[in-house]
């Protein structure tokens, strides 16, 4: 895995802190990459309760751009963000797939899809988060952004 | 360290996996598969699978549980859940699997409910 770019920046006062990995489009960079993030929100004060449901989000996101977006090629690189300020974490995954349309995925809890053994990864991501959607980058490929709103303690 | 590890122990005619680890997209969720498989080729089915040592589990792993349902009911046989951690409780709950399993939290109560 790349070695991820970690800043810290100052801006009137207000501290943004954020992390940006590249990872191969190969299934062991899921766990890699979460391990990763994992690390950042626990530095970054993130309750363990939150980080639970972060992290497996960010897992299935990840999983998601790696095997759909990219199809395992290792050629490709899933890129992520990650933003900390005082009462948001956002999370972007960018694939270089071809596009995907959130529309198409039916309810994994409705009795017909019960017993499906797929389609419950976005069903995690937007259980676990707040807000998530999906783009077009510029330069093509897929960007799936999670945000989650952080409690005061 | 194998990501997922699972052993097999007879129970009367109940074959129990005792599996700790992750059950996540990749090796753990394909362990799980091979591991139903073979039972199922040496005709055990039916099967309690011991979840306590489970810490982790992803979409994939949930999907893996699903299949290995589908596929002993398939061939006539009984899959039941024992010992989950209150996370993976707290997942089959809101993917409403918890209607679909038969789960327990007493291992001598699940052997008794295969009889």
């Amino acid at each position: 895995m790349a070695s991820p770019m970690l800043s810290s920046l100052g801006v009137t006062g207000v501290t943004v802190e954020t992390i940006e990995l590249k990872l191969p489009s190969r299934l062991e960079a899921v766990g890699e990459g979460a391990t990763t993030i994992a690390d950042f929100l626990s530095r970054v004060g993130i309750g363990e309760e939150a980080a639970f449901g972060i992290d497996m989000a960010v897992r299935e996101g990840i999983a998601n751009a790696i095997i759909h977006g990219n199809k395992l090629d290792e050629n490709k690189f899933v890129t992520i963000n990650v933003t900390k300020s005082p009462d948001l974490l956002e999370i972007s995954v960018r694939d270089q797939g071809e596009g995907f349309n959130p529309n198409t995925v039916s309810d994994p809890t409705s009795e017909e899809n019960i017993l499906k053994t797929s389609g419950r990864g976005i069903f995690f991501m937007r259980t676990f988060m707040d807000q998530v959607d999906w783009s077009v980058h510029p330069e093509g490929g897929t960007v799936l952004r999670m945000i989650k709103k952080i409690e005061k303690s | 360290m194998a990501e997922l590890n699972i052993s097999e122990r007879q129970g009367g005619d109940v074959t129990v996996l005792d599996m700790s680890g992750k059950i996540t997209i990749g090796e753990g969720s394909v362990a799980l598969r091979m591991a139903i498989r073979r039972l199922l080729e040496e005709s055990k089915k039916r099967i309690l699978l011991n979840l306590a040592g489970v810490n982790y589990i992803d979409s994939s792993g949930i999907g893996e549980l699903v299949s290995s349902y589908t596929a002993i009911n398939k061939e006539g046989g009984q899959l039941k859940l024992l010992n989950l951690t209150q996370k993976l409780q707290d997942l089959l709950t809101i993917t409403k699997l918890l209607t679909v399993f038969d789960v327990y939290e007493s291992e001598s109560e699940a052997l008794e409910s295969f009889k």
